[in-house]
């Protein structure tokens, strides 16, 4: 019989995100599948607050760290941290949101306690009283279901790998472990959070829409001449009204950095593809992009595309895009942006 | 830092990303059809993590580059000449498979052994560079596999930045969710930084980097040691590519307006 454990963090608010909430379902699905036990583990300044939230969840008990050298993401707190929950567990099984923050640490973690770790995972089956999950390889472009004899297994979850619980609240009690850390072996001091250097927030992992902008903007016009700043400004333009997220081509990324005067708010982060990001929204609206498979790889869970673009030949033509305008995209995010604005005005 | 880095950058290869690949059963386990055959790069993100070695190591006089790289000696070598002409660093070779169908601990155990051998290696200079993934395995784990069997608990993924300030401590920036960074110093080496894309672009050919590299590169290709990589343990129950066909609609010679309001409607439905 299997063990489960589901590390969980609070968020700034004292909440549980959606993502942690989504684990929480992984947690009580294997639960069920596998009759077996779980439990929660909650980092956070008050996790007696957060398990109410999620205390009709079933588990079978509710772990605790409030200490505040354990409340900062970092890799020698967070491997001390899991290492402790999942030996006061037992667990056999470790789950975690695939964040930034348990991504760090869940491989180190399952080579200290002679396990093994699989992170972006997409899905969790049991099928015959066993554990299988599916991954993707050479980045999304073939998807794998695998099962794994080695325990304890440290799982990072993706966004979306299930629906976020949803239950009734409920005082449960919680044991709060204290961890033992020689403050000797903290060498690393988190300072905070920067966003990029840009006026905008221009990445928005809960928008509806990926707008992706690609080299094309910064191309000869018809006129014969380049106008970055006109682009610049319809896209932004367009953010501000949709709301969406904004994605990039690496070729345009690569000409920012290379210090061209182009879109002054890309920067690498904003990059979808091979070597950049691989986003979730339900659509995709890419500009001037010519929808080669390094870029479209990035593409794996946007599930309506749409393109415009001057080539019909591009490669959103063959398959990568349900539909594909050839027109072009000065013209049409003039428009598009007229229409957001009388739309906003008439509200 | 007057005294140099030690930095060790772990790099595999990778097929070019334009190949189509196809997943198929082998002797020793899932593959890709005409693996061999297929044209290899440097894994783009591992790339990064060496263009940012070479440039750290360039303002830290002292400092040494290695690359440790696990993949058939054959294909490494045809890589090595365009990756050698990118920036200065010893070439430190494992013969082994590059599929990205092995386990990462297994890898990462293979690594281990190879940086263990390293001569003259100080870990108190150590700097342990890599990809934060790679683009065939997609774990994002051997990296922080292998700084734990080296024992260093100081570790960063997703960076795109790492300044050395004036009293020899690192500031490292980290990708994290929304689109920000998380801003850490660290106290210095050793530790583990996984690249993200970084902030330098691909260095340009440089002939000359690459005939000195190329001295030091074949001796080691021909003395590289062979590791046994395999899936211990792992069971893959099925590798397919999606079946994702769409049927395109390209709407060509459809006025400005049109194209807008569709796109509008589709956009609130």
């Amino acid at each position: 019989m299997e063990t489960i454990l589901v590390v969980l963090n609070v968020d700034e608010n004292g909440n549980l995100s959606k993502h942690a909430l989504e684990t929480v379902s992984a947690g009580v699905k294997l639960s069920k599948g596998l009759s077996s036990p779980f439990t929660v583990g909650i980092v956070g300044p008050k996790p007696e607050l957060a398990a109410e939230l999620i205390g009709g969840c079933g588990a079978t008990h509710f772990l605790g760290v409030s200490a505040e050298a354990f409340q900062i993401p970092r890799y020698v707190t967070d491997s001390v941290l899991i290492e402790n929950l999942a030996n006061k567990s037992q667990a056999t099984l470790i789950l975690a949101p695939g964040s930034s923050r348990w991504n760090r640490v869940l491989p180190g973690v399952a080579h200290r306690l002679g396990g093994r770790a699989d992170l972006h995972v997409g899905e969790l089956k049991v099928a015959e009283g066993k554990l299988s999950i599916t991954k993707w390889y050479y980045r999304q472009r073939m998807e794998a279901v695998l099962q794994r004899a080695h325990r304890p297994w440290c799982l990072g979850l993706d966004s979306g790998a299930d629906a976020p619980w949803q239950g009734e609240r409920g005082q449960v009690s919680v044991e709060i472990l204290d961890i033992p850390i020689n403050p000797a072996e903290i060498r690393t001091q988190v300072q905070g959070a920067k966003s990029p250097s840009t006026s905008e927030q221009t990445i928005r992992p809960d928008a509806e829409l990926l707008f992706v902008a690609g080299a094309g903007w910064t191309k000869k016009q018809a006129d014969g001449q380049a106008h970055p700043d006109r682009a610049a400004e319809l896209i932004l333009r367009f953010l501000q009204l949709s709301g969406a997220s904004l994605g990039g081509s690496k070729s345009l990324v690569d000409l920012s950095s290379e210090g061209q005067s182009v879109l002054p708010f890309m920067t690498h982060l904003n990059q979808v593809g091979q070597t950049g990001a691989t986003p979730r929204h339900p659509k995709g609206l890419a500009t001037c992009c010519h929808g080669e498979e390094p870029h479209v790889v990035g593409w794996r869970f946007i599930n309506e595309r749409r393109a415009v673009n001057l080539d019909p030949n591009c490669g959103w033509a063959h398959g990568k895009a349900d539909v594909l305008y050839v027109a072009d995209a000065f013209q049409v995010m003039e428009r598009l942006n007229a229409l957001l604005e009388q739309e906003k005005q008439s509200k | 830092m007057s005294e140099g880095y030690h930095i060790v950058v772990c790099a595999g290869i990778v097929p070019d990303p334009l190949q189509t690949l196809q997943p198929v059963q082998t002797p020793t386990g899932w593959g890709l059809k005409n693996e061999m055959m297929l044209p290899a790069v440097l894994d783009p993100w591992a790339a990064h993590a060496l263009y940012e070695a070479a440039h750290l190591a360039k303002k830290t006089p002292g400092s040494k580059v290695y690359l440790v790289s696990l993949a058939p000696k054959a294909k490494l070598q045809q890589v090595m000449m365009t990756v050698a002409q990118k920036a200065a660093f010893e070439l430190v070779p494992v013969d082994g498979p590059a599929s990205g169908f092995t386990e990462a601990f297994e890898v990462a155990s293979a690594l281990y052994e190879a940086i263990m051998g390293i001569a003259g290696l100080d870990r108190n200079k150590l700097l342990l560079f890599g990809g934060w993934e790679s683009a065939s395995r997609g774990a994002g784990s051997t990296l922080q596999i292998l700084g734990e069997m080296l024992q260093i608990h100081d570790q960063f993924q997703g960076v795109d930045e790492c300044t050395v300030n004036p009293d020899g401590s690192l500031q490292i920036l980290e990708r994290v969710e929304g689109g920000n960074h998380q801003v850490s110093v660290c106290k210095g080496p050793p530790v583990v930084l996984g690249w993200a894309t970084g902030n330098l672009p691909e260095p340009p050919n440089n002939p000359q980097i690459g005939m000195s590299n190329m001295r030091t590169i074949m001796p080691a290709l021909q003395k590289a040691k062979t590791a046994k990589i395999g899936a211990d343990g792992v069971f893959f129950g099925s590798v397919e590519l999606p079946k994702q066909l769409r049927q395109t609609r390209v709407v060509k010679d459809a006025q400005v307006d049109e194209i807008a309001r569709e796109i509008l409607e589709w956009i609130r439905k």
